[in-house]
């Protein structure tokens, strides 16, 4: 049985950093960048000492930045030194995880203006030591230890799904074609350019080197070159990969009575969801996750609305076959159908169902801890119109987050409403 | 092995002595590989350690061309890939292994459903890694 909020948090601001790779920036500095942005986005403004508490998602600021304890740390540094700040860890979907958090403490009453954010700063690390740290958020005594890294644990999933379902590699690139398309637009983006423009680029400096030039026409023929594509844990190559990325998301929610104090169109959070599961060899379907399809229905029920009724969604790609997987879970797609769905462009920006406008995890970039609440910045922009150059050409009134901790060990969902 | 704890160390230590234990729910016999302390299925907290065979089949896997460190120390590398999969015991648990025995440079000539034998340690991995053999 799924309970009711007794009251609803509205967003009413949002912020995000650039996302990409940052040599001289901390984690904290990539925060406030995005905090600084929350701040001018509320319309009726904010004066930094109204907000009463602060939930951080971070994943895994300790052997990426050698910091821990993140949550006081950048509050102090916000200016909310004495205010509760609570980091919340949930793998890759701690974002989703401090979102929903901070739903809870306002539906409870004890808050009524809480701050909700998630940074991750990893390129620190060599890649050797980013997949080691990410392997670490799996079940390492029997997950890690026999070798299974986290696109090798996606990779099980693509494989077991491919056992079961006539998915293709073109199907798994088309995931990646769409979502490198809607990234271009976005020009907080890590790679905000399309498959198209990657291959050309290269192509020019192939050209400037000398030499003999690839064959490649299409984005196809590109992402088949395994010396441009290469295999990382068969049958992902690198572009069916979300990157190494820093970066830095929040989101100022309020009780739902004031949210007009501060806004005009506000956005209502109305459904929330988690749950959990168990590691990769303990399920007997990897071709779906459970996680997801139980923190959906919970979040469909407190909406009481259906998947027909959800105009987009963000869905979390951290690698193509999970989009593939979350499509299904969520309710858009039947069983079986996300691989052909993306190739004909269901799922594309101006499709009939769209997914990842913002490029996804996969072109905006995935710093683990943000991921979930940078989805919420996604929806924000989308449903007041304010998306610019990918601004989806229907009014989205109702919109849905879905974010996955580790290989579906967590999995939260948020459904969004403006009236 | 009867009055052995239920953990991971115990597992491990009895793979290093060429048994594969899981644990068995004795309220409603499900059987569990890693051992467990309280069975998922029914909750009982009555639990009795249970030798496994070390057969079954190949229910998914990956080739793994960027590996974890340890596998990186090993030899494994962008030229060298190793295969990890799910493996289903045919008494019916599943456990995560390493799989040796097929050729992990083409990952379209391995098979689902392949059947696999449990490798006895031989002692050069530390700390020991559960390995299957294609049978």
């Amino acid at each position: 049985m799924v309970h009711s909020l007794n009251r609803r948090a509205a967003i009413v601001g949002v912020g995000s950093s650039k996302f990409g790779t940052f040599k001289h920036k901390l984690g904290r500095e990539l925060f406030t960048e995005a905090f600084l942005e929350m701040l001018d986005s509320v319309e009726r403004g904010l004066y930094i000492k109204d907000i009463e508490a602060f939930y951080l998602g971070n994943a895994a600021g300790i052997p990426f930045e050698g910091q821990g304890h993140l949550a006081p740390i950048i509050a102090d540094q916000i200016g909310l030194v004495n205010k509760p700040a609570t980091r919340v860890e949930g793998a890759c979907a701690s974002g989703g995880l401090a979102l929903r958090e901070g739903v809870i403490a306002i539906a409870s009453g004890l808050y009524d203006v809480v701050l909700v954010g998630g940074v991750e700063k990893m390129s620190d690390l060599p890649t050797a030591g980013v997949t080691d740290a990410l392997a670490t958020l799996s079940d390492t005594p029997y997950e890690s230890r026999v070798g299974i890294t986290f696109p090798g644990a996606y990779a099980l999933i693509a494989t077991a799904y491919m056992n079961k379902y006539n998915l293709t590699e073109e199907q798994l690139m088309a995931v990646s074609i769409k979502n490198h398309k809607n990234g271009a637009l976005n020009p907080k983006a890590q790679f905000n350019r399309s498959i198209k423009d990657i291959m050309t680029d290269r192509l020019i400096k192939l050209k400037e080197k000398g030499g003999p030039l690839p064959n490649w026409c299409q984005e196809l023929d590109f992402l088949k070159d395994p010396t441009a594509n290469p295999m990382v844990s068969w049958p992902l190559r690198l572009f069916d990969c979300s990157p190494i990325t820093d970066g830095a998301c929040c989101v100022l929610l309020v009780a739902e009575h004031l949210a007009r104090s501060f806004t005009e169109t506000p956005v209502y959070i109305t459904g929330t969801g988690q749950a959990s599961d168990c590691s990769l060899h303990g399920r007997a379907d990897l071709s779906t996750m459970s996680g997801t399809k139980e923190a959906a229905r919970q979040a469909y029920e407190m909406a009481g609305v259906r998947p027909e009724d959800i105009k987009m969604a963000e869905v979390h790609d951290c690698f193509t076959i999970a989009e593939i997987v979350a499509t299904e879970d969520i309710g858009f797609l039947k069983a079986g159908e996300g691989g052909r769905a993306a190739e004909q462009g269901l799922t594309a920006r101006n499709g009939p169902k769209p997914v990842n406008p913002s490029g996804g995890l996969k072109s905006k970039g995935h710093p683990v801890g943000a991921s979930g609440v940078a989805q919420v910045v996604e929806i924000w922009h989308q449903m007041r119109g304010e998306a610019g150059a990918r601004q989806i050409d229907k009014d989205i009134d109702l919109a849905l987050t879905h974010n996955v901790g580790s290989h579906g060990s967590t999995c939260v969902v948020h459904i969004y409403e403006r009236r | 092995m009867s009055k052995a704890e239920f953990t991971c160390a115990e597992f491990y230590h009895a793979l290093n002595e060429k048994k594969l234990m899981g644990t068995r729910c004795k309220e409603c016999h499900t059987l569990h590989l890693p051992p467990r302390r309280i069975c998922p299925n029914c909750h009982s907290t009555s639990v009795e350690w249970f030798p496994m065979k070390g057969e079954g089949k190949l229910a998914t896997f990956t080739t793994v061309a960027v590996g974890t460190t340890p596998m990186a120390a090993r030899g494994y590398d962008r030229d060298h890939h190793y295969c990890c999969g799910i493996v289903a015991l045919d008494e019916g648990p599943r456990i995560s292994a390493h799989i040796v025995g097929i050729d992990s440079q083409k990952p379209e000539s391995i098979k689902v459903g392949t059947r696999l034998k449990v490798e006895p340690p031989d002692g050069s991995y530390e700390p020991p890694v559960l390995i299957f053999r294609v049978s």
